[in-house]
């Protein structure tokens, strides 16, 4: 696999230095082996559930109710869950993200701008519980109140709060993109009569675009991938959401849910690795489409 | 110089970056279509003078500036004076070619676009006048649609300088157009500003004094912030009267 | 002239757009900070620190689940912390352009995009099933440490990038081997910088609940787990338990607050620590 001018290069300094190389070389490896086994036992663990039910039936039948006996295992809804939050959250909060990552890269006053940076890094970090938790306990019930509705543990909800999670990300991967745009552009186009407002959506977007772009996307997989926030307050019902204010029960909370209470083994055991499978598909897809989109960005 | 012929006057500027006093007391005319350059070691104010000029030293919070600039009897640095459209008067062309990275035709198109020109025809025109004036319309003619950043170094100064003439300013600044390019580009250059004081008043900084000596009508000195000298040019290069500058242009430092 | 006015009016607009932006996110963070403190602020005292969960988890403090947070993030940054530099250091300074480090790159790219959920589905499938480790502290201790070895990877890797190339040549220079060279200039002024990023990693772990759900975080423990091999609670986790399914909603409302706060002070307290360090850092390396 490796030329023979590569490990010259990289052990010229006789053996102990060609041991120190391999032994480097060894502990990178486990990198591709953890991708490949992950991708490994949620197949081996998941796949295992097309013996007894089609493929078809899982992903197009309406009915999850797996614990009766047959289990009925159409994963539709849970689907819908999923890419209805994913969706809704991001429609509400991309747009507020990137306003932020403008307002905070070309707007706002050099030591506040600063400060800002900080303050969405720091808010990255707050834990997904900490939101799930002040929806569970503040937005739902007041939700539920201010519009009455059924229920506050909905889609809506779940999605306002997934907006929350996913802003801080976006905004500050996106604010990086517009900083780095090089100073020279901004002057030449004010040199020219320019607005400010013209010259950041004419000259500084259109150059930034990749790196937001590819800042959206991840902030989507975030959004997708997320558990405990969409446990805590989606609600859980495994229906086709008719309307913001219906339930949801989305694949991660799904997987979260049950997961503790199934035997291993059992053909619901194999369905939730399969809707992890699926998860994981997603995920890597969009994943590797933000990629190539910021490798496109860089030759540029 | 006769007060009509005068461009741009300017009366007792001072020039403060925080604490630093970067201009002191300039002044000079500036006149109409002629060029001129000014000359001097590094930090000595040219290029922030010439900043004044469009106002583009209003990004830098930390700037002050006190005393009068007039261009043709407006007051450019007044509080009222509208900005965007004082640059529309006074296109600026850069130290490094800075295309923006959309295609060559929408670079030149960009500021008579921003002036609310829509009509394809008179854009094309445009376009194609000021890549002629630029002397770069035979180069790049049959590839408009391609990325301006595609260009060499010299082609892009030349598309920067024809995106600063489509806006039809009378003033044209230069802050050192030629310091990134090697010297048959900046031969090219020089032959075009030499072609384009025809129609525009030219200001530009150079760092290099024989540039200023082939191209400029009237020489600007400037030493730490103060315009030690200000005569036509052939005259500052042959007999300059204050010592200072004769020490700079003979190499004695800088 | 009108044109003008309109283009003045227009950027005056979405000037103003933005600052509303700006604001009203300090504006819900501050709200949000207040509420809590608000809420919360009254069960902070030493002993709730300092003592286990009592009476059903009623009372009491939540000096169990605390423990057992940062026993899973000493399991964790054990597992990735070794692996993780390795890599970043391998991309840093051994890579060269072939298949292996395209895929490698690939891979630790997807892994950084790998739901938390899912890494519980495969820490349950491979530690808690495959090697039979059980529900318990060494299970879930290593999916963190899976979960973080791309952060990892990435701050190494950077850490190693921005050592000056001069350092290198000046080592190579006087003879020293490029295993030298990594050990006694690479390391030392890489080594801050990585501490730096480790820091955030921790942050970015302590906070992590899908990924333990069933790989070892126990609804109750009445001690502190002394052996790997045994379940721990977990900070998030109880948080988690009590709003969920705690026996006396009102009783422990005030718990979940505190609890609430003691994470937040947690998470922010480390990755603060991490990103001052690290402006310090770049700071000083004139960056």
């Amino acid at each position: 696999m490796r030329k023979k001018s590569d490990i010259a290069q990289n052990s010229f300094g006789g053996r102990g230095d060609r041991i120190a190389s391999y032994l480097i070389f060894a502990f990178s490896v486990a990198g591709v082996l953890l991708m490949a086994f992950i991708l490994l036992f949620l197949a081996g663990n998941g796949l295992p559930v097309l013996k007894e039910v089609s493929i078809k039936d899982i992903l197009f039948a309406f009915d999850w109710y797996p614990v009766e006996d047959p289990p009925a295992l159409g994963m539709l809804p849970l689907i819908a869950g999923t890419v209805s939050a994913t969706l809704l959250s991001s429609v509400m909060a991309l747009p507020v993200a990137f306003l932020l990552a403008v307002f905070t890269a070309e707007i706002a006053p050099r030591r506040m701008r600063s400060g800002i940076k900080v303050l969405l890094e720091l808010l990255g970090f707050i834990p997904s519980i900490v939101i799930g938790f002040l929806g569970m306990m503040v937005l739902a019930p007041w939700m539920q109140g201010a519009l009455n509705i059924a229920t506050g543990l909905n889609l809506l909800t779940t999605s306002i709060l997934l907006g929350f999670l996913i802003i801080p990300l976006v905004a500050s991967l996106s604010e990086e993109a517009l900083s780095s745009v090089p100073y020279e552009l901004r002057d030449a186009s004010y040199a020219l009569g320019a607005t400010r407002w013209e010259t950041i959506f004419k000259v500084v977007v259109p150059y930034a675009l990749p790196g937001i772009s590819s800042a959206a996307l991840l902030g989507i997989m975030r959004a997708l991938g997320e558990t405990m926030i969409v446990l805590m307050v989606a609600g859980g019902a495994a229906i086709v959401p008719r309307s913001f204010f219906d339930p949801v029960r989305p694949l991660t909370s799904t997987i979260a849910a049950e997961m503790g209470e199934t035997p291993v083994g059992s053909t619901h055991y194999h369905a939730l690795f399969f809707a992890g499978l699926i998860l994981l598909l997603i995920t890597i897809a969009i994943n590797l489409a933000s990629y190539a989109i910021e490798k496109r960005g860089v030759r540029q | 110089m006769d007060s009509d012929k005068v461009q741009i006057r300017t009366l007792g500027l001072d020039l403060y970056y925080g604490y630093a006093h970067v201009l002191k007391k300039i002044e000079l005319d500036i006149g109409r279509r002629a060029v001129t350059a000014f000359i001097g070691p590094s930090g000595c104010g040219k290029s922030s003078y010439l900043r004044c000029l469009n106002r583009m030293n209003d990004f830098i919070p930390s700037a002050r500036i006190t005393g009068r600039i007039e261009l043709e009897g407006m007051d450019i640095l007044s509080a009222e004076t509208d900005v965007i459209a004082l640059r529309r008067r006074v296109g600026m062309v850069f130290q490094r070619p800075n295309p923006f990275p959309m295609s060559i035709y929408d670079n030149v198109a960009y500021g008579p676009r921003l002036n609310g020109i829509k009509d394809k025809e008179r854009l094309d025109e445009i376009v194609k006048r000021s890549l002629n004036a630029a002397a770069l319309w035979d180069e790049v003619k049959i590839k408009l649609n391609q990325p301006g950043t595609g260009l060499s170094g010299g082609q892009q100064q030349r598309l920067c300088i024809a995106r600063a003439i489509a806006t039809e300013p009378d003033v044209l600044l230069m802050d050192e157009p030629t310091s990134a390019l090697d010297p048959m580009a900046t031969a090219r250059i020089e032959e075009l500003v030499r072609e384009l004081k025809e129609h525009y008043t030219v200001v530009i900084v150079t760092h290099n004094m024989q540039q200023a000596a082939r191209i400029s009508d009237m020489t600007a000195f400037f030493l730490l912030g103060e315009l030690i000298e200000y005569d036509r040019t052939a005259r500052i290069f042959t007999s300059p009267s204050d010592k200072r500058t004769e020490d700079y242009i003979s190499g004695r430092f800088g | 002239m009108s044109r003008t006015r309109q283009r003045r009016f227009c950027d005056r607009i979405m000037t103003a757009v933005f600052w509303f932006c700006g604001a009203a996110l300090l504006v819900v963070i501050a709200a949000v900070a207040i509420f809590l403190f608000n809420r919360g602020w009254r069960v902070l005292s030493f002993e709730f620190l300092t003592q286990p969960p009592k009476d059903g988890m009623t009372t009491g403090g939540i000096l169990t689940p605390l423990i057992g947070t940062i026993q899973l993030i000493i399991v964790a940054m054990l597992t990735a912390l070794p692996v993780g530099i390795m890599t970043g250091l391998y991309f840093a300074e051994y890579a060269t352009d072939n298949l292996f480090t395209k895929v490698l790159r690939i891979s630790i790219r997807s892994l950084a995009g790998v739901p938390s959920v899912i890494f519980g589905l495969f820490g349950l499938s491979v530690f808690v099933v495959f090697m039979n480790f059980g529900s318990c502290l060494l299970s879930a201790g290593l999916t963190l440490g899976c979960l973080s070895l791309p952060l990892i990877v990435t701050v190494s890797e950077q850490a190693f990038l921005a050592v000056p190339q001069d350092y290198r040549d000046a080592s190579y220079a006087l003879g020293a081997t490029k295993y030298q060279t990594v050990v006694k200039v690479l390391s030392p002024s890489a080594a801050s910088t990585i501490i730096t990023g480790v820091i955030l990693a921790i942050g970015r772990v302590a906070g992590e609940t899908a990924p333990i759900m069933f790989t070892g975080a126990a609804y109750f423990a009445p001690e502190i787990a002394l052996s790997l091999f045994e379940q721990v609670m977990a900070l998030p986790y109880h948080i988690y338990v009590l709003a969920t399914s705690s026996t006396d909603v009102n009783a422990t409302m005030p718990i979940q607050y505190g609890a609430i706060l003691v994470l937040i002070g947690l998470v922010l307290g480390t990755s603060a620590i991490g990103v001052i360090a690290r402006a310090k850092l770049s700071h000083r390396d004139g960056r």
